[in-house]
């Protein structure tokens, strides 16, 4: 008898098949069964180890690395206030220890009803509205300790169940189409425009020596084969020799170090 | 959501309460930009990207038109978008996912023609659960629309794309890290070299990875041309850019501007943008291009919204976040809230940054509640030089990643700009605003 419902089984199929390797659906996988289950189960980890090939170990290792993934019980309404850098310009502190007073639960705590789990969050990206507060990763805007009140009392009594679902259903949203284009079917569509290219990329090169030949030294006169518009369509001749072409151009091993490296990750 | 004057790229169509929607985008000139696209050669798409001199805007403003060209020739390539949106401030790609998810999808297509890509997949922050419907509905419709799988509109083209949840990592916005998370493994930033995924990126293919504010400008790019889009901004920045304001402004939001034609001053002050100081406050100082960008004094508000010459300045103008301080800001809090958020975000995989940051969360804590020594100054700066030796500015890293040379930022600018408040603290045993 599985642990995973036959219905979340076949979610959990149609999600691997749309990866080139079934781990890639890992993540995917776990947030389907916190869906059933509000956390991320033991048993659940088994069944998600088996469906994408990796050992149960692997799926817990992967699913602690992330917030998000619960793999211990939590409330019906996950909380997040979120104190990060424009939060706690607009008071965040203040509110997320009021937020402890009023639930009586310290951050990461969960009331003793079970209903509401506490968070301190890191930046939610919301930033215009502070101090934010998110529900079960809805965005419920920024919060006063009153507003934030209010906010528990309608989450307690059910007047805003229709906007937040229970904790672990992320994505109310299924995609209904698998993958159109068949893997075979793409390498052969993109190998003829490799090639279609690369006869281009010729044409324009011999082009372009004919018409360095051709030409006289004090007054070259550019030609339409020689400079049509970048944006010309496949009918009206090669385009110029100047278009980087992305296949064309073979990495060096000595790549220098990129200015990609000395930034902030985003 | 603010909405500026014109020029306007990617933030056009949010004047309309319904600009998620395929009706709305197709009303809108929506997937013009495709199906003009399809009728180019891939390199004539690329090139007009290259023309465009379009800047990723995920943070490293690495050219995309670069980025491209050094997709590695392979059977198999792969295009990946990073909507993982974390960088502490920075909330403009939220607000892309939200209204215009057709946009970023738009852009997708099209850069996947252009480089011929096996697949695509756009990478959301988990935490977006409104993107993430919004965006998997917008992409339903586009399939039903035949946008999207197989023989595009006819055009022979044929590639799908697939929208996936992170789980929350602030980490997996680092592109490398990134991959791994879409492998379905713990966020570990590879080692480099190889530097490039364009070399070596999805389950070792070549894959390009870029920035959904990034996306959302290339419809627009082909629809217009590269010239068009080069013609705006000035230098190396070119077109618009949108900057997510946020802290003591009277409106904080995202707005939209052509890149160097404004300042920081503008951004702050214009009653059309942030209208001023919050309360009438006095500026104390800002951060230009989120947490881990090193932050600016009153000095510095001139300066114009651009790559260059914010880089040129000691700073960056990164994911675009501008995040402003006014005089009621403690400097030690600040610093200490954003060390807690790197602490907890590490990783783990490298000493310097794995512990370092840890070290200096609770050295920063101390100071701000009274147990600070005066010592503790030179320890701070001691440690942030552990992590990136010479704390200077673009940072030298001992990690594997750039989050730990990240770190010092806010520390260093901190105790340069503000060391006397850090020693009020020390002597008087406690945080004067408290």
């Amino acid at each position: 008898m599985s642990h995973l419902s036959t219905e979340v089984q076949a979610q959990a199929e149609a999600l691997i098949a749309l990866y080139p390797e079934r781990r890639s659906a890992l993540i995917p996988l776990c947030h389907l069964a916190q869906q059933q289950d509000g956390w991320l189960r033991p048993e659940a980890m088994r069944e998600i180890a088996e469906l994408v090939g990796v050992t149960a170990a692997e799926v817990q290792g992967t699913a602690t690395f992330y917030d998000m993934l619960h793999t211990e019980p939590v409330g019906t309404y996950v909380v997040s206030v979120c104190t990060n850098i424009a939060c706690l310009l607009g008071g965040a502190l203040e509110l997320l220890e009021h937020a402890e007073s009023s639930l009586g639960v310290r951050a990461g705590g969960t009331t003793s009803d079970g209903v509401i789990t506490l968070e301190e969050s890191e930046c939610l990206a919301d930033c215009d509205r502070t101090p934010c507060v998110q529900v079960n990763h809805r965005f419920m805007g920024g919060h006063t300790p009153d507003s934030f009140d209010q906010l528990m009392t309608g989450l307690r009594n059910g007047s805003l169940s229709d906007t937040v679902p229970p904790h672990g259903t992320l994505v109310r949203v299924q995609r209904n189409v698998g993958l159109m284009a068949e893997k075979e079917a793409i390498v052969a569509e993109r190998a003829a425009m490799a090639e279609a290219q690369a006869t281009r990329a010729k044409a324009a090169e011999a082009a372009k020596d004919a018409a360095d030949a051709k030409a006289a030294p004090p007054a070259p006169a550019p030609g339409p084969a020689q400079a049509p518009p970048p944006d010309a369509p496949k009918v009206a001749g090669p385009p110029p020799t100047t278009t980087s072409v992305p296949a064309s151009t073979p990495p060096s091993p000595t790549a220098k170090k990129p200015d990609a490296e000395n930034k902030g990750p985003a | 959501m603010a909405l500026t004057d014109p020029p306007k790229i990617v933030t056009a169509r949010l004047g309309h309460e319904d600009s998620h929607t395929l009706e709305r985008y197709l009303a809108t000139g929506g997937y013009d930009g495709l199906r003009k696209a399809l009728t180019m050669t891939p390199e004539a798409v690329a090139h007009q990207v290259d023309t465009a001199s379009l800047l990723g805007r995920g943070g490293a403003g690495f050219p995309a038109g670069r980025k491209w060209s050094m997709l590695r020739k392979n059977d198999i390539t792969y295009l990946v978008i990073n909507g993982d949106e974390s960088e502490p401030a920075t909330f403009k790609d939220h607000l892309l996912i939200e209204r215009d998810p057709h946009q970023i999808i738009e852009g997708v297509l099209i850069s996947a023609y252009a480089l011929q890509v096996t697949q695509a997949f756009i990478y959301l922050r988990g935490e977006f659960a409104l993107g993430l419907e919004r965006m998997q509905s917008a992409l339903n419709d586009a399939y039903a629309h035949g946008a999207v799988g197989a023989d595009i509109f006819g055009s022979g083209f044929s590639v799908d794309v697939v929208v996936h949840p992170g789980a929350g990592a602030y980490i997996c916005g680092e592109e490398t890290a990134l991959l791994e998370s879409l492998e379905g493994k713990r966020g570990f930033p590879r080692i480099k070299p190889p530097f490039f995924p364009a070399v070596h990126g999805l389950y070792g293919e070549p894959t390009v990875v870029n920035n959904v504010e990034t996306m959302a400008n290339i419809p627009w790019i082909i629809t217009n041309g590269g010239a068009a889009f080069a013609a705006l901004g000035e230098g190396r920045s070119t077109g618009t850019r949108l900057f997510a304001l946020a802290g003591h402004v009277r409106n904080p939001g995202v707005y939209e501007l052509e890149m160097v034609k404004t300042t920081f001053r503008d951004l702050m002050y214009a009653p059309t943008l942030g209208g001023g100081i919050r309360g009438g406050n006095a500026l104390k100082a800002f951060i230009p291009g989120g947490v881990s960008a090193p932050w600016f004094g009153p000095d510095q508000v001139d300066l114009p919204l651009g790559q260059d010459e914010v880089g040129q300045a000691g700073s960056m103008l990164g994911s675009g976040s501008v995040v402003v301080m006014d005089s009621t800001t403690c400097v030690v809090r600040a610093a200490w809230r954003i060390t807690k958020f790197f602490a907890r975000e590490s990783c783990g995989q490298c000493t310097p940054c794995r512990e370092g940051s840890g070290w200096l969360e609770r050295i920063l804590y101390r100071i701000e509640n009274g147990a600070g020594r005066e010592e503790d100054l030179d320890l701070l700066m001691d440690l942030c030089d552990n992590i990136s030796p010479g704390v200077a500015w673009p940072p030298q890293q001992t990690t594997i990643c750039v989050l730990g040379p990240s770190i010092p930022s806010s520390i260093a600018a901190g105790i340069r700009m503000f060391r006397d408040e850090y020693l009020v603290h020390v002597k008087e045993g406690g945080c004067p605003f408290a």
